[in-house]
């Protein structure tokens, strides 16, 4: 697999921990931390990722509203972002992709379940 | 002619007569076995028709056919052996899927005692443990009680999903929560489907215990709503929970009481000097 940049923005350093771990594990990646949206929009706009997984519960700049601002942005308008929340109602899910998600990520979370988004989300063309 | 030469002439012509007629008798059996072949062609030919074998010798048949026993055992063997492999690969994948989960599990609890352990700040720690019961749980309405050893009681220290003053301070030794913190046994609500939360009776109450001396719990009161149940991990991480909380939460208190110390007597020396 050739290298990947993924960012993962997420306020809890215990999930950006496990999410981390588990996309260690995926060949020839380099992951990229922020801690809120602000910070992502930051890093964004400093390299090109190829994934972005995103809380939506976080201070500062919710991962809606992160959605929204990057999917206006022409460099990242087909990158995959996954959204990793504990809102499990079918509603949150349907605003999330309706505001440009890929997918939607329900606490709590398993590594392996991460692992295999990641690999689904990098194999799309 | 004499009679003599007449004698001789009839002789030869008798002669000749016997010699045609064998030969008639030779052309006869000719035609015959010219019959008797060509009705044993036809009758190959038929029977190359219906069954297309060669027709070969015994001793080649024989040897054809132990052959293709021989053949055929050997094609047994294989599929057996396939057999064999294809149940190996079905256990080996079985396999892989069971230690796959068993590694990720194993990342929870690894990351959960590493965070734990991360920070000796005591509202640091209570924050992780927070958000380990979140994300890794999966809970919504909890909180963490401390015992307080001079007044024997419990009260809430960190909530999630509730406000602290709802919940109300529990006597050691009394009702479900006092029970567990006195027993230090994990208390567990035989059916979540059908919990209906009550403050005093949560749906799951973990002791934070330092070998069995209990300095807290913790109580559970609402899942998230896509969690249902409670896997085989979420026990393991309550186990963990009990023990590496309690040391993170006893050793961040203690080391902000010697901050604390440290501080006034670093205040007293400054007197003294001046």
């Amino acid at each position: 697999m050739p290298e990947h940049k993924i960012l993962i923005i997420e306020d809890s350093p215990t999930m950006r921990q496990l999410i981390c771990f588990a996309l260690k594990r995926l060949p020839g990646v380099r992951i990229v931390e922020a801690s809120d949206g602000v910070d992502g929009l930051k890093k964004l706009s400093a390299d090109k990722f190829d994934l972005i997984l995103t809380d939506i519960n976080m201070p500062i700049m919710d991962g809606l509203k992160l959605v929204s601002l990057v999917r206006n942005d022409a460099n990242y308008k087909d990158t995959p972002i996954v959204m990793i929340t504990t809102e499990g109602a079918q509603e949150d899910r349907e605003r999330a992709i309706a505001l440009g998600a890929n997918d939607y990520i329900t606490k709590p979370i398993q590594a392996g379940r991460i692992l295999d988004m990641a690999k689904a989300m990098l194999k799309k063309p | 002619m004499s009679t003599e030469e007449e004698k001789a002439v009839s002789s030869r012509a008798e002669e000749f007569m016997q010699v045609f007629k064998k030969g008639a008798e030779f052309t006869q059996e000719l035609l015959k076995e010219n019959e008797r072949l060509r009705y044993q062609v036809i009758q190959l030919q038929e029977k190359l028709r219906v069954d297309p074998e060669p027709v070969l010798s015994s001793t080649e048949d024989i040897q054809l056919r132990e052959r293709i026993a021989e053949l055929e055992r050997e094609k047994e063997e294989i599929l057996n052996r396939i057999r064999q492999v294809e149940k190996e690969n079905q256990d080996f994948a079985a396999r892989y899927v069971e230690i796959e989960t068993e590694n990720n599990n194993l990342a929870n609890l690894y990351i959960a005692s590493y965070q734990l352990h991360s920070t000796l700040d005591f509202k640091e720690v209570l924050q992780i443990i927070i958000e380990i019961i979140i994300n890794l749980i999966g809970a919504e309405e909890f909180a963490i009680l401390l015992l307080d050893e001079k007044t024997s009681e419990l009260t809430a220290v960190a909530t999630e999903g509730v406000s602290r003053e709802e919940i109300p301070a529990v006597r050691y030794g009394k009702g479900i929560i006092g029970t567990v913190a006195k027993t230090g046994e994990n208390y567990f609500i035989d059916d979540i489907s059908t919990y209906k939360r009550d403050f005093l009776s949560p749906m799951v109450c973990i002791p934070l215990k330092i070998k069995d001396h209990v300095i807290g719990v913790i109580v559970i009161y609402a899942l998230l709503l896509q969690k249902k149940s409670f896997a085989e991990l979420d026990y393991e991480l309550f186990t963990l929970l009990a023990g590496h909380s309690a040391t993170a939460i006893f050793s961040s208190k203690l080391y902000s009481e010697s901050e604390r110390k440290l501080s006034t007597i670093q205040g007293f020396i400054d007197l003294l000097i001046k």
